[in-house]
């Protein structure tokens, strides 16, 4: 099917996750992203698959433990206190080497916060959340087209490195509604999961899901060499927009729907005469470090927009390395910055930086 | 030379980490002999839980998943709900299911989750040294309760075979205790119950086994069992408390 479909982003995500082989979905109610559950409720008896309201997202996240490891394509979804929650499982999970998806929409914090769009769970997405290290690949989509595409990927991604993925959206995201297509994915060579507890039919060896082991030495091997599957993640799954960023006197950092903002001010930047672009991390883990740290060569600074204090800007200073200032500008609990606060920003830097 | 007695082929030839004196390799035992006897080894998933038993996965020959502390029903679930013609236990202690994980094990027997539960209480936390189980009896003197379980601060001991019976979803569910062989013979029979509810799809079966920490309790391994006997019997009552038709 390739035609245009006018839809939201949680429900066309959720069809997205069906269309690319998700029979099993684990959830519990939490705005804004209730319409995930609420689609997969209804369309997944009609694929033969499984809907599943659990009693909390604890729960959800160890049912998607248990799918993941006898070999299922499955998915839970949540936002912000709601993925809090399921860090201890999302840690797990990361630690028996089990792929899933898990998708954030996320809302204004700390604690019950606001139900309204932020961007405020970027440390805990992309520096752990759980305990130990480990990593989650984490995917931000801008638009709803781009949302449906990266769930396919998502699995994909999971399945090649056996890790679990984080589609990070927000309140927006989930919500607003855009005209999309779900087009054929492409294919990866994916490897057959040999690993799965799937019951030995005494053909095999048992199979074991596991994350325990008392032996440091082995423990530190087992670290190791999840370790150069991130850094293979690293090598190969970095996905970044860049516009205009050669000629750019000042390069705003954005990612979702932020970036889309940024978008807009940056061209309303260059109608006043100011030198700008941008550069919109698609993988907030593994993170665009190469093509900051190329902008810096040519560009005089940085300027960050979060719906946040400030999160993703730590990452973009570590990967500018002190060779440029890196600013940030940022609008939490729910607020989304506008295009004329932006450019605002734009002006008082570039006026500084080119009197 | 005709063999009389081996070792089931579910339980695998390796030496168990248990206490000397703990009921943990019994159950391990009659579990693996219910599995051998029922020929579902190559058919079926358990799920290990955090606790005394969390290496269970080393002891069984069955596909095996450790579960995080009191998850292992929310993990069965996902297990049985991607694998709907498998076999899936899980085997946990009362702490596990009875405190950190009260709402997975409330909620799997609930839903009439077509899984099988083993459930160790043993009225203590063993793992960690023998502190206050929500199992623990009144009066019983633990690491945590160096006084003795007082009611007026940490209340009364849990029954959860009597408190899942009333349960919809619950099919089976039964008590029984690993301090003779009388008892032990009862509790065979009832694990292969519990297997055999799950293999008829009639949903949720639990077989609760009062069970011996000598270790923490610092009785001898005999005195152990005629401690469960006059004290865990008389709170915890053995019988069957559910059984769908």
């Amino acid at each position: 099917m390739s035609e245009k479909v006018l839809m939201k982003g949680n429900e066309a995500l959720a069809e997205a996750a069906i269309r690319a082989g998700c029979r099993l979905f684990f959830g519990y109610p939490i705005t804004p992203q209730t319409e995930v559950s609420a689609y997969m409720s209804k369309r997944m008896p009609q694929v033969d698959g499984l809907f599943l309201q659990a009693e909390s997202e604890v729960a959800a996240i160890n049912m998607v433990y248990g799918a993941a490891g006898a070999g299922a394509r499955v998915m839970t979804s949540s936002s912000s206190p709601g993925i809090s929650l399921k860090q201890e499982g999302i840690s797990y999970i990361a630690a028996s080497d089990l792929p899933c998806l898990v998708v954030n929409i996320v809302r204004g914090g700390p604690g019950l916060g606001g139900i309204q769009p932020a961007q405020s769970d970027y440390f805990q997405a992309v520096k752990g959340g759980g305990h130990g290290d480990y990593h989650l690949v984490v995917l931000a989509p801008a638009s709803v087209q781009e949302l449906v595409d990266l769930t396919a990927e998502a699995f994909d991604i999971g399945d090649m490195y056996r890790v679990p993925v984080m589609i990070m959206g927000d309140g927006m995201l989930g919500q607003m509604m855009e005209p999309i297509t779900f087009g054929e994915p492409k294919k990866r060579n994916l490897p057959e999961k040999t690993w799965a507890t799937t019951g030995t039919a005494m053909q095999r060896k048992k199979n074991v899901v596991n994350s325990l082991y008392l032996t440091p030495e082995e423990l530190e091997e087992l670290n190791n060499e999840r370790a150069k599957r991130y850094a293979a993640i690293e090598e190969n799954e970095v996905k970044v927009e860049l516009q205009q960023v050669e000629d750019a006197d000042l390069v705003l950092v954005a990612y979702g729907v932020t970036a889309r903002i940024a978008k807009t001010a940056a061209a309303i930047a260059r109608e006043k005469g100011m030198k700008v672009g941008l550069i919109r991390p698609i993988t907030l883990w593994p993170f665009p470090k190469k093509e900051i740290a190329n902008a810096a060569k040519s560009a005089k600074c940085f300027l960050t927009v979060e719906m946040s204090q400030g999160q993703m800007v730590e990452d973009v200073r570590l990967a500018v390395n002190g060779a440029k200032p890196v600013h940030f500008y940022g609008r939490n609990g729910g607020i989304v910055p506008t295009p004329d606060e932006i450019v605002k920003e734009m002006e008082k830097l570039l006026g500084g930086a080119n009197e | 030379m005709k063999k009389v007695f081996e070792r089931p082929h579910a339980l695998s030839d390796v030496t168990l980490h248990y206490c000397p004196g703990c009921t943990h390799g019994i159950v391990h035992r009659l579990v693996a002999e219910v599995i051998d006897e029922l020929g579902i080894e190559g058919n079926t998933v358990g799920i290990a839980s955090v606790g005394c038993s969390v290496f269970s996965y080393n002891y069984f020959e069955c596909d095996m998943q450790e579960a995080a502390h009191g998850r292992a029903p929310a993990v069965a679930t996902g297990v049985k709900r991607a694998l709907r013609d498998k076999i899936v236990f899980t085997y946990q202690g009362d702490g596990d299911l009875a405190a950190i994980g009260t709402a997975e094990t409330v909620h799997a027997a609930t839903r009439g989750e077509n899984i099988t539960v083993i459930f160790i209480n043993n009225t203590t936390y063993g793992m960690t040294g023998g502190q206050m189980a929500p199992t623990t009896l009144v009066g019983q003197v633990t690491q945590t309760t160096p006084y003795g379980r007082k009611t007026e601060t940490q209340g009364y001991p849990i029954n959860m075979s009597e408190m899942l019976a009333t349960l919809e979803g619950t099919a089976y569910i039964e008590r029984v205790a690993a301090d003779s062989v009388q008892h032990i013979r009862a509790a065979k029979k009832a694990i292969k119950k519990a297997f055999e509810t799950q293999i008829a799809g009639k949903g949720f079966s639990m077989v609760e086994v009062l069970s011996t920490c000598p270790t923490n309790w610092g009785l001898s391994p005999a005195e152990s069992m005629q401690w469960l006997r006059d004290n865990m019997i008389p709170q915890y009552p053995l019988g069957v408390f559910k059984e769908k038709e």
